[in-house]
């Protein structure tokens, strides 16, 4: 339903001499209603300028090439007017900070209201009967009343959910989750992890989950892709990711994350202590070479295929092998 | 409803202390000033013999130490008497009631043209940041900001008075006044629009700059970008989500600029030769009666604390994070 | 650093250099009184190569006036505003650095002058005291202080917790003496900023006291002016006309000088 193919982002440099930077290396991504897709990688990665492409929220500087397919209308390259009505409509999204993406000065049942009237021609009432609905389903006592609260009088995790009910006000297939859990508590954050995944199931919905925690995506996500340096470095499903990573990086990402992962509980795990400094996407050879303990110098000489590795695939010559 | 009472008694608390330093302020420099009432009075009827002086002093208690003198000018603001105007000739409070209206309605009408047209003025060049319409705006506001007052009123009297004769000279009404109500409201309206467009643009320049770096914040807040997000159209998010929260500022910038207003309108309304309390304070200073100019001091720190109180009362209702314990901060 | 002097900041300090220069020359570009009548009144600019600017109804030079009267509008401005920012400064330091019943007292104050409309205060303090220069610097210093103050005394309390001033303590510095010599230079910097601002509304409250007739009679000055040319307004609107323009210029070019200021200040303290 959503399909990526061969996306790449490139953000203007400071002058028309300069090349700017290449944020996404050409990648691929598939995504179905009630599946969740986990994209993890540390920042810097790519994966949240790959959001913003779906979102149509990329600055006009940044110039993307490649397709972006939802239910096979290309949705990358659209104009303003055509932009707003997959904006909301077709991609809800959710942010990182619950406070930053709500407007104090309105209260919350209004934010909601005005995304269900702009998007399902609705009047006053029924808008707000479908708001105080939607704040009930994603699990918000006394509905009708929290709706006239205003954000600053509600805690992290109810502004979190507000966010949510708001994503979803116009009923659209796909969700984006910008790290939607990094700043909440570690508890709020199991019960926001939770209603995501009961939401993608009853409201049947697809829901791509940026992350740089493989324990949130671990606990949450269908099929996992890893991302370093613009490019998808490995593919899994999340029990072999975590058991059986392919790729280096993917084995550093893995035991940062698994006592926690263990332990069954949502914690935000560190990211892994590695070596050196991500290198730049683009690149003539493998990217997590410079940090890899396993590399060899045909890693730095070319880059990796995608090559089939368990119930996946990973690009590495050494996928599945372990330092000695 | 309670939330504004508990703000009013609050701010009204606050306000004894500032009446009472001003108050204090105001003695001083009459005593300062030397020569009092009777010298005043006595200059105007033509002098007369110091016996005849000293008489006075006793019957008004003037000749008392400075603790007696003060006690006795605490008691008539208490009173609000504030003594009797040589000037105009009848007691200063009259004098100043007679005129406050005038002002009151110029002043009014001119921190609502500021304000709009400078909010507006300002949204637009954040908009537009960084284009030619920016560049403008953002110049012509420093400019109007750099040029006097009477300047710009004796200009747009030459343009629009006398050479366009659109607007009258000057005055707050025609001398034949128009039967019907509303042609003498209508009547008021029209010899109003060129002072208060006078006043309000010589004010606007802090509005276009506060709107506009107030809104160029707001666009680029995260709340802006979520409701982009969720596909809201551009003229409700510009309106709702950048504009709004954009306003709070400009809305405590208004209290700020009242006093600087009441200040202005000395001299617009002596310009336009228009009867309020700046021309009656132009009068009292250019003929030196000091209880006149101390009454319109005082009259004018109390109209400033009231527009600050409904400007307050106002914030308060536009942002929600004010609460009973945590009033906007401070008085600026 | 002369990337971050804007255009406007350019044209601003060339423009108040020039002002300078003329305050300075005036005796050497416009010798003799100004106020003296030397030519045939009301004779229009352009049209008599000694008088460039015209005359007034009772012929006097309006070229000398002008000259001389940037002298006067600079120095009041400059001087109010410095006396200002002074008392500004001390106000803000004793408060900020003491705290206490001096803070609540002192800032009480500051509200006060901040509620009395400054310019009613002004013309008051004029004409109680008497129309002079000097006077008029105070009564322009004493309306327009507390801005000053209220930055300054925000300053000193967030540079208050800082370390150096814990060290300053435990070697024996009084309060008040860590307070001038300590804390004060890096409380100063933002004041920077302010200056344009003070000095432009000092020179356009000078002229407005001026065009209402308080200002030193013997004294040259562009408010007065246009009060003088506003009896002939129809007839000779230049004699308005120009002397407005001089404080517009004025004030434009410090505001422009001064912003550039805050600017680069801006720039500097994000670094």
């Amino acid at each position: 339903m959503l399909k990526v193919r061969d996306l790449a982002i490139r953000f203007a440099g400071r002058s028309a001499s300069e090349a700017g930077t290449l944020a996404v290396d050409g990648i691929d991504l598939d995504l179905d209603r009630a599946q969740v897709l986990a994209l993890i990688g540390e920042s810097g990665s790519g994966k949240s300028a790959t959001m913003l492409a779906l979102a149509g929220l990329l600055p006009k500087s940044a110039k993307t090439t490649g397709s972006v397919l939802l239910d096979d209308r290309s949705i990358l390259h659209l104009d303003e007017r055509e932009k707003s009505t997959v904006r909301g409509r077709r991609i809800g999204m959710i942010f990182q900070d619950p406070g930053g993406s709500l407007n104090p000065v309105l209260t919350v049942g209004d934010q909601i209201d005005e995304v269900v009237r702009t998007h399902r021609r609705l009047d006053r009432r029924a808008a707000r009967a479908e708001t105080v609905s939607l704040l009930s389903r994603v699990g918000i006592g006394d509905p009708a009343a929290r709706a006239r609260a205003y954000p600053h009088q509600l805690s992290g995790g109810l502004k979190q959910r507000v966010a949510i009910a708001a994503a979803l006000a116009a009923q659209p297939t796909v969700i984006l989750a910008d790290e939607p859990t990094t700043a909440l508590d570690a508890t709020v954050q199991a019960q926001i992890l939770d209603l995501l995944v009961n939401l993608v199931q009853v409201e049947h919905v697809a829901l791509l989950l940026v992350t740089h925690d493989l324990a949130v995506a671990a606990a949450v996500a269908d099929r996992i892709a890893v991302m370093y340096a613009g490019k998808i470095v490995e593919r899994r499903g999340p029990e072999q990711l975590v058991t059986d990573p392919g790729h280096p990086y993917s084995r550093a990402l893995g035991q940062a994350a698994l006592p926690f992962v263990a332990a069954g509980d949502g914690r935000h795990a560190a990211l892994p202590e590695l070596p050196g400094r991500m290198a730049e996407a683009g690149g003539t050879a493998c990217a997590f070479a410079p940090r890899c303990p396993l590399a060899i110098d045909r890693c730095r000489a070319q880059v990796p295929p995608v090559v089939p590795f368990g119930d996946g695939e990973a690009a590495c010559f050494r996928a599945g092998e372990t330092a000695q | 409803m309670g939330r504004t009472w508990t703000l009013i008694r609050r701010r009204l608390l606050q306000a004894i202390p500032v009446i009472l330093i001003v108050s204090i302020g105001i003695f001083g420099l009459l005593e300062l000033a030397g020569g009092d009432a009777v010298d005043a009075y006595l200059a105007v009827t033509g002098g007369g013999d110091p016996a005849f002086a000293e008489r006075l002093r006793q019957q008004w208690g003037l000749d008392a130490g400075l603790w007696v003198r003060f006690l006795a000018y605490v008691e008539s603001l208490v009173t609000l008497d504030f003594g009797w105007s040589v000037v105009m000739s009848k007691p200063v409070s009259v004098a100043i009631l007679e005129r406050l209206p005038n002002t009151a309605l110029m002043m009014g009408a001119a921190i609502a043209f500021s304000a709009c047209l400078g909010t507006l003025l300002g949204g637009i060049a954040a908009l537009r940041k960084g284009t030619a319409a920016d560049a403008g705006i953002t110049v012509g506001a420093l400019v109007l900001n750099a040029m006097p007052s009477f300047w710009i009123g004796l200009i747009a009297i030459v343009v629009f008075a006398v050479k366009l004769a659109w607007f009258p000279l000057g005055g707050i009404a025609s001398f034949d006044r128009p039967d019907l109500a509303i042609g003498r409201v209508l009547d008021v309206a029209w010899h109003l629009v060129l002072p208060v467009t006078v006043l309000g643009l010589a004010y606007m320049a802090l509005y276009v700059r506060l709107m506009r770096s107030a809104m160029i914040e707001t666009a680029a807040s995260d709340w802006v970008r979520a409701a982009r997000a969720r596909g809201l159209p551009r003229l409700r998010i510009v309106r709702r989500h950048m504009a709004r929260p954009a306003l709070l500022p400009v809305v405590t910038m208004l209290g700020l600029q009242a006093g600087n207003l009441l200040g202005g309108s000395v001299v617009v309304e002596t310009v336009f030769a228009i009867p309020g309390l700046g021309s009656l304070a132009y009068d009292a200073v250019s003929q030196r009666d000091l209880p006149l100019i101390a009454g319109i001091l005082l009259v004018g720190t109390l109209m400033v604390i009231v527009v600050n109180l409904l400007v307050d009362i106002t914030y308060a209702r536009l942002d929600p994070r004010v609460t009973d314990d945590r009033v906007r901060a401070g008085g600026a | 650093m002369m990337r971050h002097w804007s255009i406007g900041g350019v044209i601003g300090a060339a423009v108040l250099a020039v002002l300078v220069l003329v305050a300075i020359a005036a005796p050497w570009l416009a010798p003799g009184d100004p106020l003296d009548i030397v030519g045939r009144p009301l004779l229009p600019p352009f049209t008599d190569p000694r008088f460039p600017l015209g005359t007034d109804q009772l012929g006097r030079n309006v070229f000398a006036g002008l000259v001389h009267g940037t002298r006067v509008s600079l120095l009041v401005g400059l001087a109010a505003a410095a006396a200002a920012i002074g008392v500004g400064i001390l106000v803000g330091t004793v408060a900020g650095f003491l705290g206490g019943w001096t803070d609540e007292g002192l800032m009480r104050v500051t509200e006060a002058f901040q509620t009395i409309p400054t310019f009613l205060l002004a013309l008051a303090m004029v004409s109680a005291l008497g129309a002079s220069t000097v006077n008029v610097v105070l009564a322009i210093a004493i309306s327009s202080w507390p801005a000053t103050a209220r930055l300054v005394r925000a300053e000193i309390l967030s540079l208050k917790s800082r370390d150096y001033v814990d060290a300053a303590r435990l070697a024996g510095m009084s309060r008040l003496g860590i307070a001038f010599r300590e804390v004060l230079p890096g409380a100063v910097q933002p004041v920077l900023a302010l200056i344009g601002i003070t000095v432009g509304v000092a020179i356009l409250v000078e002229s407005s006291l001026a065009f209402l007739g308080l200002s030193d009679p013997n004294q040259v000055s562009w408010g007065g002016m246009v009060a003088n040319g506003r009896a002939v307004l129809r007839t000779a609107p230049y004699l308005v006309a120009i002397p407005g323009a001089a404080v517009a210029v004025a004030v434009l070019s410090v505001s422009l000088v001064g912003d550039a200021m805050g600017r680069r200040l801006l720039v500097s303290r994000e670094r």
